[in-house]
Parts: C-alpha cells; structure tokens; sequence
C-alpha cells in the first residue's frame, strides 16, 4: 500500500509516495538521496542512523517514515551552516581525532547534539553511559569521548 | 622553511566529508536502472540440497531473476580460489575443496548461499527470497573443530573425509623435546582462542553493473583490496580479462580484515549485472554480516614452557587445532601458520620452539584474517605462559620477561622470523612507570577494603608487519606477490596527485601519505590528493591488511618521490646551468650547492609541463613517476602494555579501571592518528577477553550470537580512557623508519587483560571472553574448591 508522506527535512519542505512499510532512514536515503544516514544493523543497536526529529534524537531505522508525517527532521547533511563552517560539535570532533572510518560518525555527531543540548557539562562516566545506543568499532571511543565532552563545551559557550 | 610534518598532529582531510555525510560508501551509490539483490542462505548447519524451486518467487511483483549454483555453473562460474597454499608436514598441499558462490549439492553452515534473487526494489527481492522453495535433507553438523576431526564426525568434504585441511608444523622438535627433559620447571596451559565476528559497522556492500558499449564491468564493493579482488575475480572465477573489470572500493565503513576477502555476493552480483544487463546491488544485512563475514580466531591450544631453575625460558612447544570453517577463506589456511606459529618468539630468546597446527573443516562460517590474524592467537599463548610461569616460579612477572628479553639486533628466531631492531626494556620500564605499577598494592589494598578485587597483569608482544618480501612469501605457500605500488604526479601547477595501491578505510591514508609527500616536497599539504581504492585510476596494489600500508605502501610513495625529485634535478640543472651532480634538493628547493641560485619545486614541475627552456634532447617533458616496492623484510612492531581490573565478587563485573601501552611503532609520521589506532584495537582487545564470543549451537549449527543483543562489541563504557606513550626504534630497513601500527592494539590487550583478572582472581586460567557471567562462576568454584 503506498501512502503519501510530507515532513520537513534540513529545513526543506519534502513530500512523497511510499510504500506503507517504508522506513524513515529508508525514506531519507533513497527518496531524498541523503545518504549521510547510515545503516549499521537491522536491530536499532547501532545507532548510525540516528536523526533528530523535532529536536530529539531518534534512530531512523527504527520508525517508519509515516510517523514522520509533519515532523522537522534534521540529518547530518543539515548540521553544518549554509556556508559550510562545522557545528562546533562537527569540529569538536575533526579537532579531537573522535572519528576514523566515518561510517558511525554521522549517528554519533546527532546522539552527541543532543546528549550536549540536554545534559551540558556531562562528566566522562555519563558521556560513556549516554553513547550505549552508538556503536563504533574504530576509535575505541577515547577519542569520541573527549571530542563530545569539548564540543559541549563549545556549544555551551557558543550560546 | 616550514617546520616538519613528519611527527605532526595534523588534522585528517578526511574527516570534512564524513562529518558532513557527503562520504559515498558502497551502499550509498545507485546507478540509473538499479537492481537489488537478496540472498537465500542456508538455515541449516549442513544439508543436502535436494530441489531449489523457484517458481513462486520468479512470480512475485518485481523479480527480475533467480539464480542458483547450477545457474552459475552452467554460465562457467568458477569457485573462490585461496590465496595460500600450505604444505603439511606429510609433505601433501593442503585440502581445498571446492567453494561455490552459490552452494552445488550441499549447504555447509548456517547463512552459505543457496540462491539469489534480483528484483526491482530491496523489498522485492527479500520479499521473494521468503518465496524460493529449498527442499533440505538436514545432515548431521559438527562446529568444535576438535569434535570435527574425531572418528564418526559428520565429513563436510568429499576430499577431506576426516575433515583436516592440513597438519603443519614449525621449529627443531628434537631440540625442543630435549630441552623439555632438562628443564626445572614446565609451565603448561590448554585454552580456546574465542572466536570472533569482526563487525565492521558498514556492512559488506557490493553493486555491479555491466556496459555493452565496451563489454565492461565496474564493481562497486567494500573492499580492503580493490585490485587483489578483480585479480582472484577476473582470473580464478569468471575467466574474465582483467582490463574488462573496474573494481572500485570507495570510502569503506571499517574492514578489520573482514573485507579483504573475495567474497559469493562479489562475485554472483558481477556475474548477474551482465546476465540482466543491469546494475545489480546488494547490502548485507547486520544477521547476514553475523553468519556470513569470514569470523576470526577459533584455536583450541595446548601450550608448555620450559625453564631453568632461575626461569631461562628453554623451548616452548606448542599444539594448536585451528577451525577454518565450512570452506577456504581468501587467506584462511596462511593464518593459523605463518601469521601465528612464526611469532611464537615474542619478544624473548627462547632458544628452541616446535608448534604444531592441524587446521579443520567444521559446520561454521568460513574464519580468516581478523586484526592481528594469527598474532593475536600467539602473543595469547605466550603471554599467558609467561604470566602463570612467574606466578609458579614466584618470580615478577617484569623481571621473568626482563630475564628473557632478546637484547641484540638482529635477531634470528627458531621460528623463521630476523627481528631488525626493537628495544624491550625501554618499552616495560616506561609503561611500569606510566601504569604506576609501584602504586599497585595500595590500590589493592583499598580495592579490598571497599570489598572489590583488583588485579594487574602484563603483556609484551611483537607482531610482523609490512607483509612481506614477496620472494619469502612465495616461498612459505603466497600464491601473490605482496608488493605496493605507487605513482606522483605532479600537476603543471605543482600541485600533486598521489595514488596508492594501499586502501584506506577509516586509517587516514588521505592525510599520513600526504604528510609524507608534503613534507618531502616543502609544500602545504592542502596541495596534495590521495587518492586509492580504484583499479581505473591506480596502477596496481595489493591493499590494506597487516599493518602494511605505510611501511608498504607509503615506501612505494617513497620511491616514487625520489624518482620525481631525481628528474627535478636535472631540470633545475638545466633551468640553472648548472650540472646536476651540484644540484641539492631540500623540501621543495633545488639548489646549486655553494651558491645563491635555487629554482623551487613548482617552477620545476611548471617547465616540466611547459618545456620552452627544456632539455629535450636529453629528457622528456612531463613529471610522472610510478613505483613499486617489494620489502626485504617483515617489520616488527612490539610493545608493552599493563592493565589493572578490579572485580565485584558478589556479580562478576570486572572493569578495566586502568590501562597503559607503550608502543614502539617506529618513526611516527602522525601522532594522533596512531594513538586513534591504538585506542580501537585495544578496544577490539579488550572486547575479545571480556565481551566478545561467537557460539555456535554445538548440536543444530545455529550461530547463536547472531546479532548485536547476543554479540557484544564493546559499548563506551565497556572501556576506559588509556594511557598511551610511545618510543621509537625506526625500521632498519624502509627510508621512513615506519613499523606500522594497526593491529598492536587488538594483539596485545587480550593477554592483558587476563592476566589482570586471573591476578585478581588467584586462578591461573579462565576461558576469554571473561562476562561477568564466567568470572562470577569462576569465583563461586574457586569458593567451593576452598
């Protein structure tokens, strides 16, 4: 069954015609072409497709597009500025060494805006406990750890 | 002049397009009139295939074609060739049996490919998958790869009815028998190396597509080795011309060894894309990556270490039943000898050594090369033997490794192996240092109070890089060269293009090789491109695995930059009038040596594209130059590394409160990208000997650890924050005095780790992974046993 689907994406109005089962990562990659989301397991543990939908993080393999239906959806292709100058959280992470492949990165880089926006100045130990939903089989975490924790900072000071 | 870029914390120039999402993995690509794939795999461990219908899917909305292995067979396709062949001590080549892509006749684990499905949509085709109809007359399936070669087990293979690939074996026996029967003490360990799933976070990928225009294919894959891929797979499966395949692996999502392999779905998706005469591509699902990546590890190990009376290690001896799995991997059979019998050494003088391996076929997911890939399974065996010989001879267990260092270079081992250079005591002395090793008892002691156990334990190790003198490799079974290949060319502008043979999927090869070129030739490193992973547009290279890619590749660069800079001398000869043996060149400066006169790289590269005041005569214009390097020998990476747990007795939870390594990787050309490849292998490290193991149902076949809720790679706060230093004693035998430095990580934390727990634990060995689970029973028995 096709249904009709309209939100706003990095700002964009979108709207299209998919398959009832369709996936909100589906839909964001195929549909839209954003492939900055990525697809890291089929059981929502790993967390690279992590969005933020109405200003929280949510993994988009794990909703369906049609649940989307009205939502402000942001997606790594919409973190950085217009002018392309990194979040400070983007940079935090370039600047701290808190990404190698890239594959999780994307998934990361969403989880830590919004762990930064909602619990500023988390120490180490909660930073660790907050990333249980990101995976990343690269960086042992050191660095990603230390990039969130300064790039929070960044955010704070930003404000 | 500017300052060094050798040694630099330079930021990677990678890192802008990941972290914007403008990275193009292999999934991220489709191309006009895609198709998807979908696999039928096997639910059973092993079965006979009886009938395959396909009949209901060919109907279902969108199929486009199914295929199975008598497609496949009938179109001339090949099966998947193994890249080394070992020789057993009965002087027969090892078994190979046959590998379909698509299985002919039997399915031999859980997850081999039976059949494939092409429709218009991903949907379509898993929809239709459900709908091929496999009638299965169920065998019975063995995955203990010692169970697997006793008498009765169920055979996998016509030509290995006792399921054994090959026995092989190492060192001087007789000696090692003899110093057995002088020895003051034997220290003896049995112990299974775990199997593990590597688990790149990007699954295997791979999208194919055929062009009538030129009879040509282009595959798109996640690959380590773009080129070693279209060779086995142009060469060995479908008989193609290897000019007729483009293999292309862009960015790559994490490979850990796992991606280096030619794997069915390469191959099938290839195959099919000229069959339908359009692009076909697949994904791996996250429980198709569980059941169908090639695992890593799977030893079943009885180790013995012979001292004298002051703990002089006098000869190991050493017995390893290796699991390779349903079928031959790429690399399968050179991992459980070459990779891991010739560093039974470590870092110590252990005059005699004999290891004996027996590699077998078992109902399971095919094993290969994962990080480390057979050193890992030896710095195990010898670290842990190490430890518990200390703890029997009541020695230090720094002072019983002390007392057997190898101290002088070069350094011939009783396993094959010539170590150039390296300095043991200096790494020890410097992590006992950074882990505060003195401070240790305090922390114990308060640990106690608060009713917790903390332990320390140790692990040294050394590891053989940069594979290899391709001369020795051959020598030893490679069926390949394992050279590198590179070119600079140099833009009319002076800018530069480089391309390399080695493939960088989350190593930083974009930034560390163009720190090196940078750096040679004095401009901003913003100046030069890396660019890898593509057989149309790199000469040739043999990929990333093993450490090698600087020490390998990055020499091939190397190589290729003399050539340049040579060229560049005559030009500024010429532009200067100078003769060119007064020509000095120093990062980026040609100069007439005892003058002012100078010409810099970029008016060279300019004449050399615009060769109006140019020795034509004498040399041609342009600035090009390719290079290939084949080392002369292994390089050898070592290490010391300490970790402290401390456990909670009344659960079993065992957290890894501290831990520091010091590495020696050589000269380093960028700190902050081989401390991020220490942090992921010691993580991947620690994951194998406390989170980490792969079960399989030991009755039906079924993996049970199938997907990331049963198979637990390490979250953040499985680890800690660590400790890193490094010292260098550089590679004797490459100009950039480089080791290599991907895998120390994941080599040496297991041994590590358990010998903190045991430490902690006053047991002398516990199965890996040690779960809170295992250490919680283990800390009940030993209760009852008091």
């Amino acid at each position: 069954m096709a249904v009709k689907v309209s939100m706003k994406v990095n700002g964009k109005a979108v709207s299209a015609e998919v398959e009832a089962r369709t996936l909100l990562v589906t839909f964001i990659r195929e549909q839209l072409r954003l492939t900055g989301t990525h697809v890291g397991c089929d059981t929502a543990q790993c967390g690279a497709c992590t969005v933020q939908m109405n200003g929280k993080a949510v993994k988009s393999c794990s909703i369906l597009a049609m649940q989307a239906e009205g939502a402000d959806v942001m997606t790594i292709e919409g973190v950085a500025k217009a002018d392309g100058t990194l979040h400070p959280m983007q940079a935090a992470f370039k600047e701290h060494h808190g990404l190698q492949c890239g594959f999780c990165t994307p998934g990361m880089v969403m989880s830590a805006i919004d762990l930064a926006k909602n619990h500023p100045g988390a120490s180490e130990k909660e930073v660790r406990e907050a990333l249980d939903g990101n995976l990343c089989r690269c960086t042992g975490y050191h660095n990603i750890v230390k990039a969130i924790m300064a790039g929070s900072k960044a955010m704070a000071s930003a404000k | 002049m500017t300052a060094s870029l050798i040694g630099a914390r330079v930021e990677r120039k990678e890192d802008y397009r990941f972290l914007t999402g403008a990275g193009q993995y292999t999934d991220d690509i489709a191309l006009p009139g895609q198709t998807h794939a979908a696999f039928v795999r096997s639910p059973h461990a092993h079965a006979k295939i009886k009938s395959i219908k396909k009949d209901k899917a060919l109907k279902a909305p969108g199929v486009l074609a199914v295929y199975t292995g008598e497609d496949l067979a009938a179109g001339k396709v090949g099966g998947l060739p193994c890249g080394w062949l070992i020789t057993g001590t009965d002087g027969q080549p090892m078994k190979e049996p046959p590998h379909p892509p698509l299985a002919q006749g039997k399915a031999r684990y859980v997850g081999d490919h039976v059949a494939v499905v092409i429709a218009e949509t991903q949907d379509a085709a898993r929809d239709a998958a459900e709908l091929v109809e496999v009638d299965y007359d169920v065998l019975p399936a063995v995955v203990d790869a010692s169970k697997a070669t006793q008498k009765g087990a169920p055979a996998l293979h016509d030509i290995a009815p006792d399921n054994k690939c090959y026995t092989w074996a190492i060192g001087d026996q007789a000696a090692v028998d003899a110093a057995f029967a002088k020895a003051a003490h034997v220290t003896k360990l049995e112990f299974i190396n775990n199997r593990l799933i590597p688990n790149a976070i990007e699954p295997r990928a791979a999208n194919a597509t055929y062009s009538r225009a030129d009879d040509s294919y282009t595959l798109y894959v996640a690959s380590q080795n773009p080129h070693v891929e279209r060779l086995l797979m142009t060469a060995f499966v479908l008989g193609l011309p290897e000019h007729k395949v483009r293999v292309v692996a862009p960015d790559v999502g994490g490979g850990f060894g796992s991606k280096i392999y030619l794997y069915a779905e390469d191959v099938v998706v290839t195959w099919a894309s000229r069959q339908l005469g359009r692009p076909v591509k697949w994904t791996a699902e996250r429980s198709e990556s569980f059941v169908s990546d090639a695992h890593g590890r799977d030893h079943h190990t009885v180790a013995e270490l012979a001292m004298d009376k002051d703990g002089k290690f006098l000869a190991m001896r050493v017995h390893t039943t290796a699991n390779v799995g349903a079928y031959l991997s790429t690399f399968a059979s050179c991992v459980p000898t070459i990779l891991y019998a010739t560093l039974l050494a470590g870092q110590y003088a252990t005059p005699a050594i004999f290891c004996e391996v027996t590699a077998v076929f078992t109902n399971t997911a095919p094993v290969d090369a994962y990080r480390g890939a057979g050193r890992p399974e030896a710095t195990y065996v010898v670290e842990r033997l190490v430890e518990t010989a200390a703890r029997e001879m009541k020695l230090d267990p720094a002072e019983i490794r002390r007392r057997n260092f190898i101290k002088t270079f070069p350094y011939q081992t009783p396993v094959a192996l010539m170590y150039d250079t390296g300095d043991y005591e200096a790494t020890l002395g410097a992590v006992m240092k950074m882990a505060d090793v003195a401070g240790f008892p305090k922390r114990k002691e308060e640990a106690a109070k608060r009713g917790k156990l903390r332990g320390l334990g140790y692990a040294t190790y050394i590891e053989a890089c940069g594979i290899a003198p391709s001369n020795i490799a051959g020598a030893l079974g490679a069926r390949a060269g394992l050279f590198e290949a590179g070119e600079i060319r140099v833009h009319p502008t002076g800018s530069v293009t480089v391309f390399t043979g080695s493939h960088s999927h989350g190593q930083g090869h974009e930034t560390t090789f163009a720190q090196v070129v940078a750096d040679k030739l004095g401009m901003p490193i913003e100046n030069v491109d890396i660019v890898h992973g593509d057989t149309s547009k790199v000469l040739f290279g043999m990929g990333t695995y093993g450490s090698r890619s600087i020490a390998v590749g990055g020499t091939a660069i190397v190589k290729a930059l003399d050539k340049v800079i040579a060229k560049g001398k005559k030009i500024a000869a010429h532009l200067m009038e100078a003769a060119e043996s007064d020509i000095e060149y120093d990062k980026g400066v040609f100069k007439v040596a005892g003058t002012d006169k100078q010409k810099l790289f970029g008016e060279v590269a300019f004449a050399a594209y615009v060769p109006h005041n140019y020795p034509l005569d004498k040399l041609e214009p342009g600035l090009n130059e390719n290079a290939f390097y084949d080392p002369t020998n292994f390089t050898f990476p070592a290490g010391s590394y300490v970790c402290e747990v401390e456990i909670d007795p009344d659960t079993g939870v065992t957290k890894v409160e501290r831990f520091s390594a010091v590495d020696d990787f050589g000269t380093i050309i960028n700190p902050m990208i081989v401390e991020g490849q220490v942090h992921g292998g010691l993580t991947q490290g620690i994951g194998q000997a406390m989170t980490e193991g792969c079960h399989y149902d030991p009755e039906s076949g079924q993996l049970v650890t199938g997907s990331f809720g049963d198979y637990c790679i390490p979250r953040a706060d499985d680890v800690p924050s660590y400790q890193l230093d490094t010292r260098e004693t550089p590679c004797t035998h490459n100009p950039l005095g480089v080791k290599g430095c991907g895998e120390a990580g994941a080599i040496g934390a297991p041994p590590a780790v358990m010998n903190a727990i045991t430490d902690a634990l006053g047991i002398k060995d516990l199965p890996m992974p040690a779960t809170a689970e295992t250490v919680w029973k283990a800390i009940r028995a030993n209760r009852k046993a008091a």
